[in-house]
């Protein structure tokens, strides 16, 4: 029997500030990552990292990442990937400021 | 100190010019990532986590005041007002943002900076003993050399695409501040039964994924032979080592693989070759060189101001016993600023941190500051009358922390707060012990030890040479902590060995502290330093005290 897949997101880094990028179902990318698109196909999944992979004006490293579906969209998985989504422990800097990028 | 010559500036200008280039060709979709990627990294710039991250090289850990202030004016104008001080003397801005990196890299011109081969399979930045210059142990200053390595393996055509990074370090002095035995090439200078000064060359020590203590090449190696001999090593290792596999592309694995007597055999029979090449033109630049590095101009004051306020002011007192080192002149002190504050992010400074410690070194310190591997700030030349005044303006800046060597005195990698590669943080953990046992009152009574927290494999936090090592996994999603223990950073060298399995998030400063009544209960008495107490016991009972519900269930 094939393994299970388990749900990914579209995820990178915009080119010019390195901040954190989620692609969303409607093309675009966001910086929040409960706008991602959750892509429970593994076909589609590697369709929609083409289509990331193809927007090299944009964007940096895109990689596929595990995550789940939440009461306000899309959660991270892995640890990781959780601290992607706030910035670093020690300052409230990254995503944590209200005026970051 | 050395200051550039019109070679060095136009050489650092070209580069910076170059690499505005190739930013402006990337954002304009003219190179691709994969064509962008190693450019970036010959110029120090990584894509981190959340943001870029630029390192930019301090090289031999020397700063001047002027250095120093640019660094803080970089900070504030391109970043978020902070710099975080490196295990290899670098500094990295964390938030940079890829267009302006050309402008920050030409604002490190200005000063005689750069960020060249602090990344990539490169020569990357020389490390020096911080106290260098200064240190009352010393035979000689190893600056002068480190700056002619440093001009040496900067662009040298043969060494840009080494197997893997290399990484030299140096002292001057008998007590090894710089970590030598954990380096590719480690020179240690020592004196022969004539007296003349020369080095020892140790080869192939490193940490990471393999660690191993380096070992000794060269017993003895005559001043003038160093460039010709540095270069047939890394010739050799360029040939030899291997590039089919990343995790064994190192010269430790080169040498250990090999052996040393191969390895030894094969870089002597390159000796004969690149010795010869040398026309002794190394021999004259060194000469000039060393002219820059003249120490200045101390004076001869009394102390009484010093002693007056030892004996009035405890809090001073305290500082003044743990973040003084010798000096080698009379009447002048080592100054150690501590950037290690309670609850603070190992090595990091502010922006006005910056600019104090550079106002300090002016008035005080003939303008020169110097970056140690352990993350804190030097004033190499303070006349022992100033000292009350220079604590009394570090403190208001929260730079006056008296723990110099002490438990909250903490190597931390920046660990997965930031770094792409880490597995786990480190900063928090490192926050949490300094905190901890300051709260619970032991901090005194521990005494020296070091505590050093990598967030991955790669052991950018030295963790196999702390008295404890801690370690951040990744096991099966969860951040995970080893602890080894019985590591060593000097002269005399050692891996920490792993006492047993690793610990979770929140269980990590308990079993510090575990660990550290132990000690406190089994020594012999406060002269019995935390290292020591484990040389003399091993490490059962400090194994016991990580894990009391094992010896429990043995008992049972």
């Amino acid at each position: 029997m094939a393994r299970q897949f388990t749900a990914k997101i579209v995820t990178a880094n915009a080119l010019l500030e390195g901040d954190v990028i989620y692609l969303t179902a409607d093309d675009r990318w966001s910086r929040n990552h409960a706008e991602a698109e959750l892509i429970d196909d593994e076909a589609h999944a590697q369709l929609r990292l083409l289509k990331a992979e193809s927007q090299r004006l944009l964007v940096v490293g895109p990689y596929l990442a595990d995550a789940k579906a939440g009461p306000d969209g899309p959660e991270p998985v892995h640890f990781r990937e959780t601290f992607r989504t706030r910035g670093p422990s020690n300052y409230a800097h990254g995503k944590q400021e209200a005026a970051h990028v | 100190m050395y200051s550039y010559t019109d070679f060095d500036e136009a050489f650092v200008r070209s580069r910076a010019a170059q690499f505005r280039g190739q930013v402006e060709r990337r954002i304009a979709g003219a190179l691709t990532e994969d064509e962008f990627r190693p450019l970036r990294l010959m110029n120090g710039l990584y894509l981190q986590l959340h943001a870029y991250m630029l390192r930019v090289a301090i090289p031999y850990g020397t700063l001047s005041s002027a250095q120093m202030r640019q660094l803080a004016m970089i900070a504030d104008r391109w970043d978020k007002g902070y710099g975080h001080f490196t295990t290899r003397q670098n500094i990295q801005f964390n938030w940079p943002k890829l267009p302006d990196v050309p402008d920050v890299i030409d604002a490190l011109a200005d000063v005689q900076m750069h960020a060249i081969q602090t990344s990539g399979n490169t020569i990357r930045n020389v490390t020096a003993d911080h106290f260098a210059g200064a240190a009352a142990d010393e035979i000689e200053d190893p600056r002068p050399v480190a700056e002619l390595i440093r001009q040496w393996s900067s662009d040298h055509p043969e060494f840009q695409f080494l197997p893997r990074k290399f990484k030299i370090g140096i002292t001057g002095a008998p007590s090894d501040r710089a970590v030598t035995r954990a380096h590719d090439i480690g020179l240690r200078m020592v004196r022969d039964a004539s007296g003349e000064v020369g080095f020892e060359v140790i080869v192939g020590g490193g940490l990471g994924r393999t660690p191993l203590i380096g070992q000794v090449i060269r017993p003895f190696l005559k001043k003038p032979d160093l460039l010709p001999y540095l270069e047939a090593i890394v010739s050799v290792y360029n040939v030899m080592g291997r590039r089919d596999n990343k995790f064994k592309a190192r010269i430790k694995i080169t040498v250990f693989e090999n052996g040393i007597d191969a390895f030894r055999a094969a870089v002597e029979a390159r000796f004969a070759i690149t010795r010869a090449e040398f026309a002794g033109i190394d021999q004259s630049q060194l000469a000039r060189i060393a002219a820059e590095f003249a120490p200045p101009a101390f004076r001869a004051a009394p102390d009484d101001a010093y002693l007056a306020a030892r004996a009035a002011d405890p809090q001073f007192r305290d500082w003044a016993d743990t973040n003084l080192a010798a000096h080698r002149a009379p009447g002048y002190a080592i100054v150690s600023i501590s950037l290690k504050a309670h609850g603070a992010t190992p090595g990091d400074a502010t922006s006005d941190q910056m600019r104090l410690m550079a106002d300090l070194a002016d008035r005080y310190g003939h303008g020169e500051l110097r970056i140690s591997h352990e993350q804190n700030v030097i004033l190499p030349h303070v006349h022992k009358s100033d000292l009350p005044a220079v604590h009394a303006a570090l403190a208001p800046a929260g730079l006056a922390t008296a723990n110099i060597g002490l438990v909250s005195d903490i190597i931390a990698c920046p660990g997965m707060d930031y770094c792409a590669l880490a597995t786990a943080r480190s900063i928090p953990v490192a926050q949490q012990i300094a905190t901890h046992f300051k709260a619970i009152g032991l901090e005194a009574a521990i005494g020296q030890l070091k505590i050093k927290i990598s967030g991955c494999i790669n052991a950018c936090g030295h963790h196999h040479v702390g008295h404890i090592g801690i370690l951040g996994l990744d096991r099966a999603g969860v951040e995970n902590y080893q602890i080894t223990l019985g590591g060593d950073h000097t002269e005399r060298a050692a891996i920490g060995d792993k006492v047993g399995p690793g610990f979770a998030y929140d269980q990590v400063v308990p079993a510090i502290e575990r660990l550290l009544r132990a000690y406190l209960a089994l020594r012999t008495g406060q002269g019995e330093s935390f290292i020591d107490a484990f040389r003399r016991l091993g490490p059962a009972p400090f194994k016991a005290a990580l894990y009391p519900d094992e010896v429990a269930q043995d008992a049972a």
